[in-house]
């Protein structure tokens, strides 16, 4: 047995060992020859074809709402944020682990990030395209969804800027542009490392383009190098106001249960908590199988572990205090929101999650499973499935049963709720596979300077 | 005709010894010069820029104007288009914060990756310095120094000189 979460500080100045007989020419040689030489090309065309499927699924899914209407979905009175909003929150949730890893790690000389942060940067932009999609399809007129941006129309009509939907409107389409800006920004250098290494003249030419003709220009890098630290420093507190207000689209409605001061940092805590399951229930695979332990290594699984270990305390916290106000409130409906979560009809995933997110994340305390890649995937996947229960709980609970027993309904999910998920499951993974095919998925320009200060030490 | 020279050239293997070169070649009294590298060498950006970026300080700019345009916007949709929900004022600033916050950093972000573009004059896809040879390496292992031509003190002669005694790869002329 252990240490604290805490002490992740620590550990990461222990130099990795891999990197210690590295050259600039190795790792740049090894990480472009994903996209270059793509290996493994069975695996990836497998992946990709069944991810496919999945997009189609999620299209036919999206055409047959604009025929029919939201009320393919289950959602009805009283349960009017079924699915939709379920899985908006546990898309955008996991796609704050990579701002988180890229922006605050980099804030805090955190350099294991290096390995990962390009993958995760990805991770949350493909995240962020699944999660924003449901907001819009659930307006229930989405060919409208422009209303909700304030521009000169010919009506004299302006958004309700007061009102939580409005707020995420701006907060995800910043977060959006943001993160695609910075993690382009973060891949000239490495566009031009293609550049130089691909065989053929076509795809000189198209990362040639991409690059826009980077050259490492010294006083290009100079002002890179700030500019990147700024945008890491406005990305911080962005991926915590996005989060916040996500929060918040629940703490300004009046309803038991969701009306509660706690929510925007508990919804941050568990953002990052659920990202970082994600991003280690892909990089576990997928560093196998393209034969990365040398850059990603246990040591980085730890780590995370011990971040998403961290986070885990601080959701269950959250419930903590849930339930401590909604028992001790002296509100009679909070009160019982609480017991109906518990003894209700959805008892089932409340006690689910309860054993996803604080049960199972405790073997975590153990270092050698902490070390255990199977042990790990394993936590990181009931840590997801936890995290959407979360979520499925805290939007179904509340208003199935708020203030009226006559008005109090059930929610059952329909197949087209089942497949607008699976199809965004397929999205996200579409997208992240097209990234390995194409792109670096590890920061070549920043390994080999972590590499270049490796050498220079006695 | 013949083409005009870009300058001169010189190859080294590591950074440091691209950081000593640049020092000999400025103490040569060479201004106008040039360094490639496969990424940002530290010690460097002192050398070749007078002062430190003033890029954060340009996006605080951006950030602030940014932030003012999103508070009035909300104000004067508040005044045009009133809405009266409970009868809460209709200029209830605390509401306005979020997306206040958002568009400044979006217009310091956006601002922000413009500028830096503009001054490093990218996009641009033909430099003379791409036909130095072996030049792909800049973007893996290799460290370019290059004393351009328009600098006043330039000859090929005297760049050969400034570069000779820090032991470069290769040194070789580049025309543009």
């Amino acid at each position: 047995m252990t240490s604290a979460p805490s002490s992740a500080a620590n550990i990461s100045d222990v130099p990795n060992p891999a990197l210690a007989v590295a050259t600039l020419a190795s790792v740049t040689e090894h990480v472009s020859a994903l996209p270059l030489a793509h290996p493994r090309p069975r695996f990836w065309w497998l992946i990709f074809l069944t991810a496919f499927a999945g997009v189609m699924l999620l299209l036919a899914s999206i055409a047959w709402l604009f025929v029919r209407g939201v009320g393919i979905w289950g959602i009805n009175i009283p349960v009017g944020w079924g699915f939709a909003i379920v899985n908006f929150v546990w898309w955008i949730g996991i796609g704050h682990a990579g701002t988180f890893i890229s922006a605050i790690l980099l804030l805090l000389h955190q350099n294991w990030r290096t390995s990962i942060s390009r993958f995760t940067e990805a991770m949350t932009l493909f995240a962020v395209a699944c999660a924003g999609i449901y907001p819009l399809l659930h307006l229930g007129r989405p060919q409208y969804f422009y209303w909700l941006l304030p521009y000169p129309d010919t009506m004299g009509l302006w958004p309700q800027f007061r009102s939580p939907l409005v707020w995420d409107m701006f907060a995800v389409s910043t977060y959006a542009s943001v993160s695609l800006l910075f993690w382009y920004t973060g891949l000239l250098p490495d566009f031009a490392t293609m550049r130089d290494h691909a065989a053929t003249a076509g795809k000189k030419r198209i990362y040639g383009l991409l690059s826009l003709g980077w050259r490492g220009d010294a006083r290009h890098w100079a002002h890179y190098e700030r500019l990147y630290l700024t945008l890491a420093g406005l990305a911080a507190p962005l991926v915590i106001s996005v989060h916040s207000i996500v929060g918040l689209d629940f703490a300004a409605a009046m309803l038991p249960g969701w009306h509660s001061t706690i929510f925007p940092p508990y919804f941050v805590a568990g953002a990052i908590f659920s990202g970082f399951a994600m991003v280690l229930t892909l990089v576990i695979p997928l560093r196998r199988v393209y034969r990365l332990e040398a850059y990603i290594t246990d040591r980085h699984l730890e780590l995370m572990a011990k971040v998403m270990m961290a986070m885990g305390w601080l959701v269950t916290y959250g419930y903590f205090a849930e339930f401590v106000a909604s028992w001790r409130g002296g509100n009679l409906y909070e009160r019982f929101v609480g017991v109906n979560r518990a003894t209700g009809p959805y008892a089932f995933a409340f006690w689910l999650l309860l054993a996803c997110n604080i049960l199972i994340p405790q073997l975590l305390w153990r270092t050698a499973w902490r070390r255990n890649p199977a042990v790990l995937l394993g936590v990181a996947l009931a840590v997801n499935v936890g995290m959407w229960l979360e979520r499925f709980i805290i939007v179904v609970t509340s208003l199935h049963r708020d203030y009226l027993p006559s008005s109090w309904g059930m929610y059952r999910p329909t197949f087209w709720d089942w497949s607008t998920f699976l199809g965004t499951i397929g999205l996200f993974i579409a997208l992240l596979f097209l990234f390995l095919r194409f792109v670096p998925a590890i920061s070549m320009s920043e390994m080999r300077g972590l590499i270049a200060k490796k050498e220079e030490l006695p | 005709m013949n083409a005009a020279p870009y300058g001169t050239v010189a190859t080294y293997g590591s950074p440091d010894e691209l950081l000593a070169a640049v020092r000999n070649v400025q103490a040569a009294g060479f201004t106008r010069i040039e360094a490639f590298t496969p990424f940002p060498v530290e010690g460097m950006a002192e050398l070749v820029l007078p002062r430190p970026s003033n890029l954060p300080a340009i996006m605080l700019g951006a950030a602030a104007s940014g932030a003012i345009f999103g508070f009035a916007l909300q104000s004067c949709a508040a005044r045009d288009y009133p809405l009266n929900s409970g009868g809460r004022p209709l200029f209830s600033w605390p509401s306005f914060v979020p997306v206040t916050f958002e568009l400044a950093v979006l217009t310091a972000v956006v601002t922000g990756i413009a500028v830096f573009l503009w001054r490093a004059g990218l996009p641009h896809y033909h430099h003379p310095v791409f036909a130095a040879h072996n030049f792909g390496r800049a973007s893996t292992d290799r460290f370019f120094l290059a004393v351009c031509a328009d600098d006043p003190r330039y000859s090929p002669i005297a760049a050969r000189a400034a570069f000779a005694n820090s032991g470069p790869i290769s040194v070789e002329e580049i025309t543009s």
